[in-house]
């Protein structure tokens, strides 16, 4: 592993941490025993402080160090966990995450301001610790030393995992042992083969081995890290000083990478006993006590004291678990797969040709080997689409920081309920979609929920809710953004947007008319829009990022009940299930989860509507939408889709079927190109264009009020 | 009877992956297997991964190996990393 695979896999696994601890926070309010939640903390800010250590990440390190050491007296118990403590540990989790995308993105350059605004971080943490001067200044307690009386008092324990590469590089790991002994004496040394594989897979130029290190020397620190300093990218260094507190040896024990290993040996090798004391403590288990597991033994024969045994256990337990689940998932870059959808995509594409081919042979044998194959590359194509597919839990989750920032910050008591955390969408969908997701909590929190006084003379309980749901509909995730708060004020916004010009006086709108008018670009760049107490603060960027994915936006409102935005989602961004239908030359695509009936065309001369089964269905020509030359046939056919609960007609020359339909997307220059959502290949190689159903409804239902006139 | 396998001149990385065929080859073909160390003229990380692992596999198929005639580079190592033990062969010192 080169220096920058290594970096890559510390940012993203301090990101988990910092996660982890984030989520951990949160979780104190609503626990009663929170000795396990914190202890989670530390572990987490103590693996980043190591981890940074490891790549000289000074500021990461120094800043990490003071949350550490409050955390520490936190989990004694010197310190309590109170709402200020856990306000104060989230912003520094913060600070951390920001000092560590600051080195990723400009890994050459200090962030000299970024690291300013970390001081008066420290000088809070550092003011809890002052309250604790008192105890720490204790001459060092004596039982938190192992070994005290037993051990030397200048004997080191270093522990040394060197990395695969360092042979190939030119190093052996034998001349740094060597050298090592030039600073002083090794007195005890574990060559550690546990990692070294089966001899099929062994790679004889790798390096399997590390070593655990006893080693009496006067020297420095710093001294005895330098021996160290060629291969500190390629190996996992831990050296404990002299008389080592029992938990250092805890965390050493947590830290250690290897597996299989046996309770006694790991000891050991932690220097937290000698060889000979473990092979009498075996002897004595085998002859004295055939059923007393060693760890007691060692306890009751003061070899060892019972929490490190209790570490060494856990790490066992742990171990066993974390390798069941490592058998269940892996890790794959997410490039990787975007190569394969990538490659999905053209085989469906190239399939799509063989049919086509096939078809115009008239070969009855080509055609029916070609539909087996299709048959597997939709299979194929399924599957590989559903590696991409994650759940929504872990993007709500992160909204419980953010509503519980948001209502100490704006002074309301707001609770957020997740429903359908389990709710699965494509992991790019997922990405973009939490930048608009906050922002509509944010609007729901600010503006939608109403004062405490308000809400009890309302009969409401004092406490808002935000609520974030998610669910499936006909081939898109719906997630809805709710709150129970005052509602959006019509006559105000109906107002505004007359005194804007989005709307011409005298203009009768219905309600959902209104509220969408809070999405028009220009509404929310108004001064006086925070005075009103609906939405609108940057409600067109939501909605423009969201339509971006192939989506649409609602918004719900009653009066002094709550309002709720519901956002709906294309499941996947690569490829869809399409309908495909002929205008003309031109062939264009409906996905087919839109896709309702077909009927054939009968309407009135002149009107845009037909008679579907006694109901009224608004339909629009793509004939003349798109500008199509040539005159329609004697027989058109009027397919029905629905959107959102909703249906309308697209007026059409031919049926052509379904077909699977790989998007791609349409330059830039057609940005400007409305009802046309991108494009896709078809078997003859020809272009079909994919339609925007939704923005065609809004034309097939707006005709008028859908391009806005200025006044 | 017992048949030695006489390594000879450098057992390191440069060598280790022709080394690791001939090692694994001997171990699975003879059930008692010594090696003759004493010609070894150069010992580092990879000629100790490769006893480790021919060892093993020598444990894998109940197989005996030995590893016989240690010479000074192999001893010095051995020393280093306290493998000796590890190996549970006898080292004659040299004189």
């Amino acid at each position: 592993m080169n220096m920058d695979d290594a970096l890559a896999t510390f940012f993203a696994e301090s990101r988990e941490l910092l996660e982890q601890m984030e989520s951990s926070l949160l979780a104190i309010g609503q626990e009663n025993d929170t000795a396990e939640t914190v202890g989670a903390i530390f572990r987490a800010a103590h693996t980043i402080k190591g981890s940074a250590g490891l790549f000289g990440l000074d500021d990461v390190v120094n800043f990490t160090h003071a949350v550490e050491s409050v955390l520490d007296q936190v989990r004694d118990g010197r310190l309590p966990v109170d709402e200020p403590m856990v306000a104060l540990l989230l912003a520094c989790g913060d600070h951390m995450g920001a000092l560590i995308d600051a080195i990723e993105n400009n890994p050459d350059q200090r962030d000299e301001a970024l690291i300013a605004r970390g001081a008066p971080l420290t000088e809070r943490l550092r003011a809890y610790l002052g309250t604790t001067v008192v105890a720490s200044t204790d001459p060092q307690v004596p039982f938190e030393r192992i070994g005290a009386s037993t051990c030397d008092k200048d004997l080191w324990h270093i522990s040394v995992r060197f990395g695969a590469d360092v042979l190939r590089n030119g190093m052996d790991p034998l001349s740094f042992i060597r050298y090592l002994s030039t600073l002083g004496t090794v007195t005890g040394i574990v060559t550690l083969a546990d990692a070294l594989p089966d001899a099929d897979a062994m790679d004889p130029e790798s390096n399997y081995l590390g070593f655990e290190i006893a080693f009496r020397s006067q020297a420095e620190k710093a001294v005895i890290e330098g021996v160290f300093d060629f291969v500190l990218d390629d190996c996992t260094l831990n050296i404990l000083p002299p008389n080592s507190r029992t938990a250092d040896y805890i965390e050493l024990i947590s830290s250690m990478p290897e597996e299989s290993a046996r309770l006694g040996e790991m000891l050991v090798r932690c220097g937290s006993l000698t060889a000979k004391e473990l092979t009498a403590a075996l002897l004595a288990q085998e002859q004295l006590h055939p059923e007393v597991p060693i760890g007691s033994i060692l306890v009751e024969r003061g070899s060892v004291s019972a929490p490190v045994v209790a570490a060494a256990l856990e790490k066992q337990k742990r171990v066993k678990e974390h390798k069941a689940q490592e058998s269940q998932s892996i890790r794959v870059d997410a490039e990787k797969l975007d190569q394969l959808i990538n490659m999905i995509g053209e085989l469906i594409i190239a399939s799509a040709g063989a049919n086509v081919i096939a078809r115009r042979a008239r070969s009855t044998e080509l055609q029916e080997c070609h539909s087996t194959l299709s048959d597997l590359v939709e299979r194929v194509r399924d599957s590989a689409l559903q590696l991409r597919m994650v759940k929504i839990g872990a993007t709500f989750n992160r909204f419980q920081r953010v509503v519980h920032d948001v209502s100490r910050e704006i002074g309301k008591d707001i609770a957020l309920i997740v429903n359908g955390e389990d709710t699965e969408l494509d992991k790019t969908v997922v990405e973009k979609i939490g930048d608009p997701l906050t922002h509509l909590v944010r609007n729901a929190m600010d503006h939608g929920i109403d004062s405490p006084e308000l809400r009890v003379q309302r009969g409401k309980p004092a406490r808002g809710t935000v609520s974030l749901n998610a669910y499936h509909d006909s081939g898109s995730i719906v997630i809805e953004v709710g709150d129970d708060g005052g509602g959006l004020h019509r006559e105000k916004i109906l107002a505004k947007a007359i005194e804007r010009g989005l709307v011409d006086p005298g203009r009768v709108l219905s309600d959902a008319e209104i509220c969408a008018l809070i999405f028009e670009p220009g509404f929310s760049t108004a001064d006086e829009v925070t005075n009103l107490s609906g939405r609108g603060v940057g409600m067109d960027v939501v909605k423009r990022n969201i339509t971006a994915l192939r989506g649409s936006v609602d918004i719900a409102s009653q009066p002094g009940v709550g309002t709720t935005v519901t956002v709906r989602l294309p499941l996947t961004l690569a490829i869809i299930n399409g309908f495909q239908v002929g205008v003309g030359k031109s062939v264009f695509v409906v996905p087919l989860d839109m896709v309702d009936e077909c009927v054939e065309f009968t309407a009135d001369q002149g009107h845009d509507y037909t008679d579907l089964r006694g109901q009224v269905l608004p339909f629009i020509r793509l004939r003349d939408l798109f500008e199509v030359p040539g005159t329609a046939g004697t027989r058109q056919n009027i397919v029905v889709v629905k959107h959102a609960g909703q249906k309308f007609g697209l007026v059409v020359d031919t049926l052509m079927g379904e077909a699977q339909t790989v998007i791609k997307p349409l330059s830039s220059m057609f940005a400007q190109v409305k009802g046309i959502s991108g494009s896709s290949i078809l078997g003859t190689g020809d272009v079909a264009l994919i339609l925007d159903v939704p923005a065609l409804m809004q034309e097939a239902q707006f005709p008028v009020s859908h391009t806005p006139q200025l006044a | 009877m017992s048949t030695p396998l006489r390594i000879e001149g450098e057992l390191t990385i440069y060598r280790a992956a022709e080394l690791k065929g001939t090692l694994l080859a001997a171990v699975a073909e003879h059930e008692t297997l010594d090696i003759d160390l004493s010609a070894v003229t150069e010992f580092d990380t990879a000629g100790v991964q490769l006893l480790l692992l021919a060892k093993r596999a020598a444990a894998a198929r109940r197989h005996t190996l030995r590893l016989v005639g240690h010479s000074t580079p192999v001893i010095d190592v051995f020393e280093l990393l306290d493998l000796s033990n590890h190996f549970g062969d006898p080292i004659v010192l040299h004189a």
